[in-house]
């Protein structure tokens, strides 16, 4: 946790600037069960601006979803255990009371769910739940409010609006719903929206659409976004700023040019490397990342990624990398052998030879590419 | 798929109206010692006369097949011991019990809807405890038993309103609005221990809903969320339960109306039983039977009305 210190500093200062939307530090967020504390958020740290998009990304029970719920104070039930700061147009969410926060839920902050299929009530018209919050917070009218759903549904390209009011939830597809929880989020012009894996419960075919959307609109409403996601591919081309998390630590924080450019966290780059890719030979294995997120009641010592990182090392497993800026652009990571440095290379061939498993696998998947790229290399030959 | 549903409902209603006749013929004791008084009995020739007026020399089938026969044209034959037609005393008799079991069951839900909601909300906590434990107790106490403390307290005590009797509707309203209070408390109680339960339960299983946090993550008021997007889920088995009580509360009715001297179809009912008078016991049976395999087919319909994707499928 010296990671949240370090940033906490750093914060601390860009916030006397008083620039920010929303800034967060050293957030901890942790369940109360029978077996003990799942800590599930450990110090974040973080800022984002009015307008800017912050991806966050991980894979699943990596804390993002739970790290979005805390700043929002939606984790529900009384084992819930909430630290650190979450402050929101100057004002601090974690000490405020739940009137207080009633009246920026859908309002000011507003938070698209991962699946479109339950988070509609199935028994109430898709028309009531578009605008009910509207005429709660801004005191619409009935004629003014179904006239701002039909805007909200156009806009959302939803088609034949007026008659879509008066459907039920189940007599539409699940793009179509995501498109009205969209609206629905939209609907009071939030400066803040969070979205929740967004398209994780669609079909492939509909995530294009529904991020583009989601990606207008933030531009278009100059509204900041948080876009959570497990997906590096999602947030590559939609984000100002990247951070990626890892058994509820960041591990690695960058503005997404700088992120893909120059990928210093092995897990980041374990990430990337899942994603499969059409210029890969067909039956090319997929790179899983070996192991299984760490239990969070008792995470690991040291750096929680080190049972499952190919460039382990002793000192991974003993102390916890900082995260630390490690150039001026903002780029930060919380790593002893970042990837891409002479002593990543070394620590790589140290475990190579001693065979360490997810080192070979690693090596494996390294070797298939090159090899078909020396294929691909020969063909071209072959073609001249 | 109505039609179908209508079909159905007419083979109970036959079966039933069967099973019922069965029975009450079944049971023990000549219903011509009912007939005849006592010092005409050994006069058999007099006896004979009567058995073969009131059909009860013909084989059990024949005797249901006219009954059914006539009882289709709305003739339900007449007591043989006032010879008022039943149907007639049915009809006369109906409002009564019809209001007292409506005003019951509206009682009850008014009751146990809010409380049912309010212990799902606070669950764990004291005040769903106490909702649970009051839950029980009222449970455990015989509506009769509950019928008198009223009385007691209401009527004797306070004297704020009628221990015994009826005023119909089209005499007084606020008579008849006095008269149907404590027999609709006393029938309520029992009925809302189980609805508040029923309600409870369902909204335990809707609160944990994606759409429930989705309607929180909206800034919306927790009671909007409670009754506008929590309760209409939440109400299916509480329809299904209410329908299946129907008959219990008729049931109940039977005592209450005698507790409280109600002249509505449960005492009518009693006092045929007493005098044995089978075509009015028949009668009204049957009646009641129809009455109640006719609201479980509403049941099915109400559900459909409540939930859109049921509605589809049908």
């Amino acid at each position: 946790m010296n990671a949240s210190v370090t940033v906490n500093s750093a914060e601390a200062s860009a916030n006397t600037n008083g620039a920010s939307l929303l800034q967060v530090s050293d957030l901890h967020t942790s369940f109360s069960v029978q077996a003990g504390e799942v800590k599930a958020v450990r110090g974040v740290s973080f800022s984002l601006d009015q307008g800017k998009t912050l991806g966050v990304v991980g894979e699943s029970g990596s804390g993002k979803t739970v790290l979005a719920r805390s700043i929002m104070r939606l984790n529900l039930g009384d084992n819930v255990n909430t630290s650190g700061s979450a402050v929101f147009e100057g004002k601090e969410l974690l000490a405020s009371t739940m009137s207080e926060m009633q009246t920026l839920w859908g309002n000011e902050v507003a938070m698209v769910f991962q699946d479109p299929m339950t988070s509609l009530n199935p028994l109430v018209k898709v028309g009531r739940q578009v605008t009910e919050h509207v005429r709660h917070h801004l005191g619409a009218s009935k004629a003014e409010a179904k006239a701002l759903a039909i805007d909200l549904l156009k806009e959302v390209r939803i088609p034949e609006p007026e008659s879509r009011l008066n459907a039920y939830p189940h007599e539409l597809s699940g793009g179509m719903r995501q498109r009205i929880c969209i609206a629905i989020a939209l609907a009071c012009e939030p400066t803040l929206l969070f979205a929740d894996e967004p398209t994780t419960a669609l079909d492939v075919t509909v995530q294009h659409q529904i991020l583009n959307l989601l990606n207008r609109e933030q531009q278009e409403r100059h509204m900041a976004m948080i876009l959570i996601t497990h997906d590096l591919g999602v947030v590559a081309g939609r984000t100002d700023e990247i951070m990626v998390m890892y058994a509820g630590n960041v591990v690695e924080q960058a503005p997404t040019a700088a992120l893909f450019a120059d990928m210093q966290h092995p897990y980041t780059e374990a990430l990337l490397r899942s994603i499969p890719r059409t210029t890969q030979r067909s039956h090319t294995r997929l790179a899983a990342i070996a192991g299984r997120p760490p239990d969070l009641i008792d995470p690991p010592s040291g750096c929680a990624f080190s049972p499952r990182c190919p460039y382990v090392q002793p000192k991974c497993r003993e102390e916890t990398p900082p995260l630390q800026a490690t150039d001026n652009s903002g780029h930060k990571s919380a790593c002893w052998f970042p990837v891409g440095t002479p002593e990543n290379k070394e620590a790589f061939e140290k475990n190579l030879a001693a065979r360490l498993p997810q080192t070979m696998s690693v090596a494996e998947g390294a070797m298939v590419n090159t090899e078909m790229l020396q294929e691909k290399a020969a063909t071209q030959e072959e073609r001249n | 798929m109505l039609a179908a549903r209508l079909v159905r409902l007419v083979a109970t209603i036959l079966v039933v109206s069967f099973v019922t006749f069965m029975m009450v013929n079944l049971l023990p004791g000549d219903p011509i010692n009912a007939l005849v008084p006592p010092e005409a009995q050994n006069n058999q020739e007099f006896v004979e006369q009567l058995r073969e007026e009131f059909g009860l020399n013909d084989p059990m089938m024949v005797r249901y097949a006219n009954w059914l026969g006539d009882a289709v044209t709305g003739d339900l034959g007449k007591s043989v011991i006032t010879s008022q037609p039943v149907a007639g005393e049915i009809w006369r008799r109906l409002p009564i019990t019809a209001e007292l079991a409506l005003v019951a069951i509206g009682f009850s839900l008014f009751i146990a809807i809010p409380l049912g909601t309010l212990s799902a909300y606070k669950q764990g906590k004291r005040v769903d405890q106490s909702i649970s434990a009051a839950a029980q107790v009222s449970l455990s106490i015989p509506n009769f038993v509950l019928g008198l403390l009223l009385i007691y307290v209401f009527a004797m005590r306070l004297q704020w309103l009628p221990a015994t009797g009826w005023t119909r509707l089209t005499e007084s309203v606020s008579g008849n609005i006095k008269s149907v209070i404590l027999p609709a408390l006393s029938l309520a109680l029992a009925e809302v221990a189980v609805y508040t339960r029923v309600v409870r339960s369902d909204m335990i299983s809707t609160l944990q809903e994606d759409y429930i946090l989705s309607a929180r993550a909206k800034g919306l008021k927790d009671r909007f969320i409670l009754f506008r997007h929590a309760l209409r889920p939440s109400s299916l088995t509480l329809i299904t339960v209410v329908g299946l009580n129907v008959g219990a509360l008729i049931g109940g009715t039977v005592v209450i109306e005698t507790l409280f001297a109600i002249p509505g179809l449960g005492k009518r009912l009693l006092d045929a039983v007493f005098q044995r008078d089978f075509l009015m016991i028949q009668g009204i049976t049957v009646f009641v039977a129809v009455v109640y395999v006719t609201i479980n087919t509403l049941v099915d319909i109400i559900y459909m009305l409540v939930d859109p994707r049921i509605r589809k499928k049908v």
